[in-house]
């Protein structure tokens, strides 16, 4: 039995021997993105594709359509060139900046808001999407505004704003995290919650394709979307940023936001911002 | 019943079997690594060899006491800080070998320690090396112990890859999400049919596995 | 690493809280489920042996998360409101309970026909010989598979963080994507689930050997 009990100190043993070799593991970048990509040829975007409007699977073709999409691809042949290509990594908020911070993307154009915190972890260009935060609710739902959230239960997707933002506008309500929107709007569905919250666009395009269900309250949150890259990697950003600013010049970021957004109501102004 | 019809479309079933395809596609490559895997480590752990079987067997107790997917998180977000680029089927296959492996380990060696010692003694006073003993005597009736559980580890193998649609592996479930995410009347029809293609798959497994069984035994 | 840890304590607290409580939930009711399904099995009736029988490849053979969606999402359209807590619970027993079936079955099984004649003999009926002479046999047999099936059980009730269920992997997602270092707090969970699975794991490798 003596011999026994020594067992017990192993988890603790372990657990420190698996500390130390994950601290090892940490280490830092140097290489330039922006020499790869221009090597390549080929930018890897980080993108949604659970999101109507934004990028969504086709269930027809297995390819990723939306908007980012679109202009990830603009964006793409307004830096490298035309014969360049643009790849697409399905991400989720949950997994956009551990997989932009370990290499696996390039830059993530995933309807992300620019905030502080995220700008410790990233790097943002200038803004391409206005956007704000809003509500999804039945048709039935008697919420009108975020403040009758309080003692509701609200669904929401890990890693979005919408989440820090509940404890401002509604500190009383309970939130629910899923892994994307596809889950959170089926958990809406299923009755897990009275109402969903995220931004506007993204809600716009599951309300226009569901019918029974509207959206309330407003935008109550300014949050504009940015693309994100690697801290350090000023090369890429510049040239992210001179692009914006090109595409929107010769009408290429017109032409796709009326492709996606022309007959949505409400994203008229999109381009003035 | 108007939802099944429009929901099992050529369209939504040609996607479902893409997704199928992925699935049986890690499933049998992370089979056969993660039983080679298993083999050795299950070994090297029975082998005694000083320190060597030790650490192996600390690695292989770790891992088999951890969720697979926490494992999954670690090859997926983890590997990269290595400089090892992944990408969802790879993430997938690494993590399910790790962890099927040592999981399989642990069955290779409680299968080698249930074969009576006896075996191995008489093997080696007939002038048998420790290595030929192991191969000859000890191991075929080990392996023939360990059929059962090595094949229903197997099944579960299948099952877990549904844990990786967390790193957006295209496999079936995901690929079901999908679908009903796009159209949430298709809910229904689609756990419906992606549990049946589950259960087809795992079942067929699980009879080839208690065929093999019989014909072992007879 | 550290700085994770005591900065996040409650969240992590939170999360094993319920990871045990929802394993030792579960563990219960697979408990009895199995029990009462392997009977079934090894029943003299055939029509309660094919109903343990699907039952039994149907849990087995369907992924746990799979069943575990089933619950939180299809069930709330039909019948009552399931949180993400119970449906994970209810999946985690059901998918259990088919494995621990088959362990207790091939337990019974294994104590031979010899037994349950003599206990009939004896004037026993067959629910007696059962409950006297057979079951207390055969669960000390599959003591070390059933802890096995508690690790496992243990390790599964992670598919809680797919369906909102504020176990330990919900609370890391929450951690890891709030303190942005993903790696470091996915450690800290492996730890502690190893607080959970190690000893256990330990403690049935020794039964095993005592019983060998």
């Amino acid at each position: 039995m003596k011999k026994y009990r020594r067992i017990w100190l192993l988890p603790l043993i372990f657990g420190l021997v698996f500390i130390l070799a994950a601290c090892s593991v940490k280490q830092s970048k140097n290489k330039n993105v922006y020499q790869e990509v221009k090597q390549s040829k080929t930018i890897t975007w980080g993108v949604r594709a659970d999101t109507r409007l934004f990028g969504l699977m086709s269930v027809k073709t297995g390819k990723i359509e939306g908007f980012e999409i679109d202009l990830a691809k603009a964006l793409t042949k307004q830096i490298l060139g035309k014969d360049a290509k643009a790849k697409f990594v399905q991400t989720t908020p949950k997994t956009r900046i551990p997989l932009l911070k370990n290499g696996n993307i390039d830059a993530i154009l995933a309807t992300m808001t620019i905030t502080p915190e995220r700008a410790k972890q990233v790097d943002f260009t200038k803004p391409y999407f206005p956007s704000g935060q809003s509500l999804l609710v039945p048709d039935s739902s008697k919420i009108k505004d975020v403040k009758d959230l309080n003692g509701k239960t609200v669904l929401a997707v890990k890693g979005t704003t919408a989440v820090d933002n509940m404890a401002k506008f509604a500190p009383k309500a309970k939130v629910l995290e899923y892994d994307d929107y596809g889950q959170a709007f089926t958990a809406l569905k299923a009755g897990q919650g009275q109402a969903m919250t995220t931004d506007n666009g993204v809600l716009a395009g599951i309300a226009s394709e569901n019918r029974g269900y509207k959206l309330v309250g407003g935008t109550f949150t300014q949050e504009p979307y940015g693309i994100a890259v690697n801290k350090g990697q000023t090369k890429l950003l510049n040239k992210l940023n001179q692009a914006l600013v090109e595409v929107k010049k010769n009408g290429t970021y017109h032409r796709i936001v009326e492709k996606w957004f022309g007959g949505v109501p409400g994203f008229k102004e999109v381009e003035n911002e | 019943m108007g939802n099944f019809a429009q929901a099992y479309s050529w369209v939504d079933i040609r996607f479902l079997l893409q997704g199928l395809g992925v699935t049986i596609y890690v499933s049998l490559i992370s089979i056969a690594l993660s039983f080679i895997v298993g083999l050795i480590f299950g070994f090297i752990r029975n082998m005694k060899i000083k320190y060597l079987s030790a650490i192996v067997g600390f690695c292989i107790d770790i891992i088999r006491n951890l969720p697979l997917l926490l494992i999954i998180f670690f090859t997926y977000f983890g590997l990269p800080e290595l400089g090892i680029v992944t990408n969802p089927i790879l993430a997938s296959i690494i993590a399910l070998v790790i962890f099927e492996g040592a999981m399989l380990a642990e069955i290779v060696r409680s299968g080698i320690n249930a074969v009576p010692i006896g075996q191995m003694e008489g093997a080696r006073s007939n002038g048998m090396t420790y290595m030929q003993a192991m191969i000859h005597v000890v191991l075929p009736q080990a392996l023939h112990k360990m059929i059962p559980a090595l094949l229903s580890q197997f099944v579960s193998l299948v099952k877990d890859t549904s844990l990786a649609t967390i790193i957006v592996l295209p496999e079936l479930l995901f690929h079901a999400q999908i679908i009903y995410s796009q159209n949430s009347t298709y809910l229904i029809p689609m756990y419906l049919i992606i549990s049946v293609m589950y259960f087809v798959v795992c079942f067929s497994l699980s009879m080839f596995a208690s065929h093999l069984q019989k014909k072992f035994n007879s | 690493m550290i700085g994770i840890l005591t900065s996040h304590w409650s969240e992590f607290i939170t999360g094993f809280g319920n990871t045990i409580l929802c394993s030792l939930i579960a563990l219960f009711f697979s408990l009895v489920l199995g029990i009462g399904f392997a009977l079934l099995e090894v029943a003299p009736i055939k029509f309660l042996r094919i109903i343990a029988k699907i039952y039994i490849e149907l849990f087995r053979n369907i992924p746990l998360l799979v069943i575990t969606m089933v619950f939180y999402l299809v069930i709330p359209q039909f019948f009552f409101k399931v949180s993400g807590f119970v449906a994970g619970t209810i999946g985690l027993s059901l998918y259990t309970s088919a494995f621990i079936a088959e362990n207790i079955r091939a337990g019974i099984n294994s104590v031979g026909d010899g037994q349950m004649e003599g206990a009939l003999s004896n004037g026993m009926t067959y629910t007696q010989a059962m409950r006297y002479v057979i079951l207390p046999q055969a669960m000390r047999i599959v003591i070390p598979p059933l802890g096995n099936q508690f690790i496992n059980l243990i390790k599964n009730s992670s598919v809680l963080a797919f369906v909102a269920g504020f176990d330990l992997m919900y609370q890391a997602d929450v951690v890891a994507l709030s303190s942005f270092q993903t790696i470091n707090t996915y450690v800290i969970v492996g730890v502690f689930y190893l607080i959970l699975t190690l000893p256990l794991s330990y403690y049935m490798r020794y039964l095993e050997k005592k019983l060998n």
